[in-house]
C-alpha cells in the first residue's frame, strides 16, 4: 500500500454517451437537415450530418430540359439567393457559347445580384441571431429584406424565385423609376447596418456566445474547400469578384472584408458573422457605383436563336454567391439539352466541415456554428 | 378567529387567486403586444377591441386541442408534472402584502393573505419546490430533449437560488425580520429609504437571479427553442402545455411583486403617509404596488426581446463564480456596516 | 379539536407515504413520495407552531437534497425495476427482532399516559428564527462550525472524484 493506491484512473470514469438527433424536424437546422450528434453530457463528441431530405434530382432534371428551362431549377437550388444562382448559370452558359452581352445587361445583373446578396446576408444574420436566442434582430432583418423583395417583385413579379437573369440577357429591362427606388432603398438601408451592430453584433452576450466558438482555421477551411464569407471569416482574402473578376466586377471599387479576430480567435463564429455584416456595406457600395454608371439605353437581350444549341464542349465557371464559390460544370453534346450539368455547392462544402469545427463544443454551440455557416439545404441536397 | 375573519380570509384568497390568473392573461397579451411593438409588428389585434380577448382565444384553443399522451411516457408523473409546477407558482403570492390596511365596518383588514413571520423563507421554499415540476416533466417524457431541458433547468434553479437567497439575506440583516410586512414598513418614508438605494448590489444580484429562476431570457436554457426544441415541455400538448406557460407567467408575476416588496418599498408611495389617509390610502397603495409590479413585468418582456441567450456553462460560471462571491461580499459589507452603526 | 383532527390525518398520510417510499419498487416514485412525506412533515411542524423548521424542512430536504437525489436516480436510468437480491434469513431475523423492540417501546410510551399525541411545544422558541440563530451561534457554535467543515470536505472530495481532469 502506498501513494499509488490513491491515484485514480481517470480514463476509467466514462460518462455514458448519448446519440441525439437534431432534425430533420428541428427549429434551427435551417431546412430539413439531420445532424446525428453523439454527446457526452452536453459536450458533443461527434457530428454526422445526414442530407438528402430535400433532394429533387436537380442535376438529372437538367439533363432532360432545354438550356433555357434549367434556369428555374437553378432558382430552386439556393432559394435565398436566386439571382446570384441565375447569374452564375448565365455566366457559365455565355462562356460555353462565347456570347458577349451588352453593357447594360452587365450592370443590371450586378445590381440585382448585389441586392440579392444583401437580402441573403440579412437572412443569414437574422437567423444566426435567432440561433443564439436573439429574436428581435431577425425581424429587423426581415423588415429590410422585405424592401428588397418588393423591389424584385416590381422588377420581375416574383419575390423568391425570380427566373430573371437569362442566358444572353435578362428577362425584362428595369421598369420606369426602378433605379430611383433602388437609390431610395440604399439611402434607407445604410444607416440600418449600424442598428444591427448596436442590437446584436456588439452585444456582450452575443460576443460571449460566438467569438472563439467553432474556430475554423484557414488551412482547414482551404482543405475542405470552404468558400465565401466562411472562408473570409477565417482570414483568407479570397473573393471571386476580385480574384477572378467575372462580368464587370473589375470596374467597381470595393473591399473584401475578412475576419480579423477582433473579438477572439480568427475564424470564430463571430468573425464569420461580422464578415457578412461588412459585406452588406460593400454590396451597398457596389450597387451605388453600378447605379451611377448604368447606361440608360441598350438592349437587354442578346441575339439568340429560339433554341439554344451550344457547340460541343464543356465549361467550368464559377461565381461568387452570398454563400461562396458556386461552380457550374456543363458538358454539351451539341443538342438543346445539357449532356451533363454539375453544380458545385458552396453550402455543401461549408456543411462538410461541421464535424471538424463543432466537435468538443456544447449542443448550443453546434446550433450556433451551424447558423454561422449559413447553409441552404436546397443547394446542399439539390 | 371568528367566522367573519374566516370569511374575510377566504375572500382574500379568492381575490388574490383571481387577480393572479387575470394578471397571467394580461401578461400573455402584454407579452405579445409589446414584443410586436419592439419588433416592428402589429401583434394580435383581431380578437376583441385591440385584440384584448386574445388570451381567452388562446386558452380556448388550448382546451380544444387534442391532448396527446405519448405511449413511452411514465404516465403518472407525466400527468402530475404540470400541476406540480403550477401549484407552487400560484401559492407564492399568499405572503406578499399588496397594500396597506383597509378599514371596513370597524374591522381592520390588511391587504395580504397571510402575514407569517417567515414570509421570505416561504417564498424561497416554494420556488425551490417548483423545480420538481420541470425535472419530472423532463424525465417522465422519456425523450432526450426534455431530459436535457429538465436537467439544465434544475441545475440552473439550484445555482441561482443560492445567489438569490444570499442577496435577500442582506435585506433581512437590515430589517431584522423575515416578515414581508416588516420589510415593507422599514422602507416607509422618503424615497431613499427604499432598499434599492441602500442595497444596489443586492438588487442587481437579485434581479439577475430572478430572471434565471423564472426561466426567462437570457436564461431560458430549459426551454431553449433553438437548441432543445421546447425543452422540458416538448412532449406536452393541449392544456397541460398551457399549464407550463401559466406557471411561468405566474412565477414572473410573483417574482416581480417580490422584487417590488424587497427593494422598492412594496406598496409604499414615497413622501405619503398611507395610513393617515385611511381607505383611500389603502387604495392608492394598492395601485402603487400594481404599477411598480407592472414596470418589472414590462422589464421582463423588454429584456426577453432584446438579448440573446447564454450558453449553459456561461450561465453556471456567472452564477457560481460571479454572483455568489458578490452576494457573499455584500453580506459581509452589510454586516460590517450594521455592526459599526450599532 | 380541528387541529387534532388535522394532526391525525397528516400523520396518517406521513406514515402511509413513508411506507410507500420503502415498499415501492420504482426508485423515481419513491423519491417523489419521499418529497410528499417531507411536505407532510413540514405541516406537522406547522401544527407545532414551528414555522421556521417547517419551511427549512421544505427548503433543505424537499428543495435541495431530494432534487439531487432525483437527479441521480434519473441519470442512472433506473426505469426498469431491478430485482432485489434474496434477503438472508439472518438479516430477516435481526430486523424482526429490532421491529419488535421498537414497537414495544412505542406502545409502552403510549400506555404510560401520553393521551393526546398532538401537543404544541409550549414555548414558541423552538420554531423561532431568533432563538435558533442564537443557539447556533453561541451555545452550539463549535459543532456548527465542525459540521460545516465536514460538509466542505465532502464537497471538495466529491468534486475531486468526479472531475476527469483537474
Amino acid at each position: 500500500m502506498g501513494i499509488e493506491t490513491l491515484t485514480l484512473d481517470r480514463s476509467a470514469i466514462q460518462g455514458e454517451e448519448m446519440v441525439l438527433n437534431i432534425g430533420p424536424q428541428h427549429p434551427s437546422t435551417h431546412g430539413v437537415l439531420r445532424l446525428q450528434v453523439v454527446t457526452d453530457g452536453e459536450i458533443v463528441t461527434k457530428i454526422t450530418p445526414y442530407i438528402g431530405y430535400l433532394h429533387r434530382c436537380f442535376e438529372k432534371h437538367c439533363e432532360n430540359v432545354t438550356y433555357e428551362q434549367v434556369i428555374p431549377f437553378v432558382d430552386r437550388c439556393d432559394y435565398i439567393a436566386s439571382m446570384n444562382n441565375n447569374f452564375g448559370y448565365a455566366v457559365a452558359m455565355e462562356e460555353l457559347m462565347g456570347i458577349e452581352v451588352s453593357e447594360k445587361v452587365h450592370y443590371i445583373r450586378v445590381i440585382v445580384a448585389e441586392l440579392n446578396r444583401i437580402a441573403s446576408h440579412l437572412l443569414a444574420i437574422g437567423t444566426f441571431g435567432l440561433d443564439v436566442g436573439a429574436f428581435t434582430p431577425f425581424l429587423y432583418c426581415f423588415r429590410d429584406r422585405e424592401r428588397i423583395l418588393d423591389l424584385f417583385e416590381l422588377l420581375c413579379g416574383a419575390r423568391l424565385l425570380y427566373n430573371y437573369i437569362w442566358v444572353g440577357g435578362v428577362s425584362h429591362d428595369f421598369p420606369i423609376g426602378f433605379v430611383e427606388k433602388v437609390y431610395e432603398f440604399l439611402d434607407y438601408f445604410e444607416p440600418k447596418i449600424q442598428e444591427y451592430n448596436d442590437l446584436l453584433t456588439f452585444n456582450k452576450i452575443f460576443i460571449e456566445r460566438t467569438a472563439d466558438v467553432g474556430v475554423l482555421p484557414a488551412d482547414v477551411a482551404i482543405s475542405y474547400g470552404v468558400s465565401g464569407p466562411n472562408l473570409r471569416g477565417s482570414g483568407v482574402k479570397w473573393d471571386l469578384r476580385k480574384n477572378e473578376p467575372y462580368s464587370i466586377y473589375n470596374k467597381f471599387d470595393f473591399d473584401i472584408p475578412i475576419g480579423t479576430g477582433a473579438m477572439g480567435t480568427v475564424g470564430g463564429c463571430w468573425d464569420r458573422y461580422y464578415v457578412r455584416i461588412r459585406e452588406l456595406e460593400e454590396s451597398v457600395k457596389i450597387t451605388r457605383q453600378a447605379l451611377d454608371q448604368i447606361p440608360r439605353e441598350g438592349d437587354v437581350h442578346a441575339a439568340l436563336p429560339k433554341k439554344i444549341r451550344p457547340p460541343k464542349g464543356h465549361v467550368y465557371s464559377r461565381t461568387e454567391t452570398p454563400r461562396g464559390d458556386l461552380g457550374f460544370y456543363i458538358i454539351s453534346d451539341g443538342k438543346p439539352k445539357p449532356f451533363r450539368l454539375k453544380l458545385r455547392s458552396p453550402a455543401f462544402t461549408a456543411l462538410s466541415c461541421i464535424n471538424e469545427i463543432a466537435r468538443g463544443w456544447m449542443i448550443a454551440d453546434v446550433i450556433a456554428i451551424l447558423g454561422s455557416l449559413d447553409i441552404v439545404l436546397g443547394e446542399i441536397d439539390r | 378567529m371568528d367566522l367573519i375573519d374566516f370569511i374575510i380570509i377566504c375572500i382574500k384568497v379568492v381575490l388574490v387567486f383571481a387577480a393572479t390568473m387575470l394578471a397571467v392573461m394580461g401578461m400573455i397579451y402584454a407579452e405579445r403586444r409589446i414584443s410586436a411593438f419592439i419588433q416592428n409588428r402589429l401583434g394580435p389585434n383581431r380578437v376583441g377591441p385591440k385584440g384584448l380577448f386574445q388570451p381567452l382565444a388562446d386558452g380556448l384553443k388550448f382546451l380544444m386541442k387534442e391532448d396527446i399522451i405519448p405511449t413511452a411516457v411514465n404516465k403518472p408523473l407525466y400527468l402530475l408534472a404540470p400541476a406540480m409546477l403550477l401549484i407552487p407558482a400560484l401559492m407564492t403570492f399568499a405572503v406578499i402584502p399588496f397594500g396597506s390596511s383597509l378599514t371596513l365596518f370597524g374591522r381592520q383588514i390588511s391587504l395580504q393573505v397571510a402575514n407569517i413571520n417567515i414570509g421570505v423563507l416561504y417564498i424561497l421554499a416554494l420556488t425551490s419546490v417548483g423545480v420538481y415540476g420541470i425535472v419530472l416533466a423532463g424525465w417522465s417524457s422519456n425523450s432526450k430533449y426534455p431530459l436535457l431541458g429538465g436537467l439544465r433547468s434544475s441545475a440552473q434553479l439550484i445555482s441561482y437560488e443560492l445567489s438569490m437567497g444570499l442577496a435577500i439575506v442582506a435585506i433581512v440583516l437590515m430589517t431584522g425580520s423575515l416578515r414581508l410586512n416588516d420589510i415593507v414598513s422599514s422602507q416607509q418614508g422618503h424615497l431613499f429609504s427604499w432598499y434599492v438605494f441602500k442595497q444596489p448590489l443586492a438588487f442587481l444580484i437579485f434581479l439577475i437571479a430572478v430572471y434565471a429562476e423564472t426561466n426567462r431570457l437570457p436564461f431560458d436554457l430549459a426551454e431553449a427553442e433553438q437548441e432543445l426544441v421546447g425543452g422540458y415541455h416538448t412532449e406536452y400538448s393541449s392544456m397541460k402545455f398551457a399549464m407550463f406557460f401559466m406557471a411561468e407567467y405566474a412565477n414572473m408575476i410573483t417574482a416581480a411583486a417580490f422584487t417590488v416588496t424587497l427593494f422598492f418599498g412594496g406598496w409604499d408611495i414615497p413622501f405619503v403617509d398611507e395610513a393617515a389617509m385611511g381607505n383611500w390610502g389603502a387604495l392608492l397603495s394598492g395601485i402603487a404596488f400594481i404599477l411598480k409590479t407592472a414596470f418589472f413585468l414590462f422589464l421582463y418582456i423588454w429584456v426577453r426581446w432584446t438579448f440573446p441567450r447564454f450558453r449553459y456553462d456561461q450561465l453556471m460560471n456567472l452564477g457560481w463564480k460571479v454572483m455568489l462571491p458578490l452576494a457573499l461580499l455584500n453580506i459581509f459589507i452589510t454586516g460590517g456596516i450594521l455592526t459599526i452603526i450599532s | 379539536m380541528t387541529l387534532s383532527l388535522l394532526f391525525y390525518i397528516i400523520s396518517t398520510l406521513t406514515i402511509g407515504s413513508a411506507l410507500l417510499v420503502v415498499l415501492n419498487r420504482n426508485a423515481v416514485y419513491s423519491a417523489v413520495l419521499l418529497v410528499f412525506t417531507f411536505f407532510n412533515l413540514s405541516i406537522l411542524y406547522l401544527l407545532l407552531e414551528a414555522y421556521f423548521l417547517a419551511v427549512l424542512e421544505i427548503i433543505i430536504y424537499a428543495g435541495a437534497i431530494m432534487v439531487l437525489f432525483l437527479f441521480v436516480i434519473m441519470l442512472f436510468n433506473v426505469g426498469k425495476e431491478q430485482v432485489l437480491p434474496k434477503i438472508m434469513s439472518f438479516q430477516r431475523a435481526v430486523s424482526l427482532f429490532l421491529l419488535v423492540i421498537f414497537f414495544t417501546g412505542v406502545s409502552l410510551f403510549t400506555i404510560q399516559g401520553v393521551q393526546d399525541l398532538h401537543q404544541p411545544a409550549g414555548s414558541a422558541s423552538i420554531g423561532n428564527v431568533t432563538a435558533i440563530g442564537e443557539a447556533l451561534f453561541s451555545k452550539y457554535l463549535f459543532p456548527f462550525e465542525i459540521a460545516s467543515i465536514l460538509l466542505l470536505v465532502a464537497l471538495i472530495g466529491t468534486v475531486y472524484l468526479a472531475k476527469r481532469k483537474i
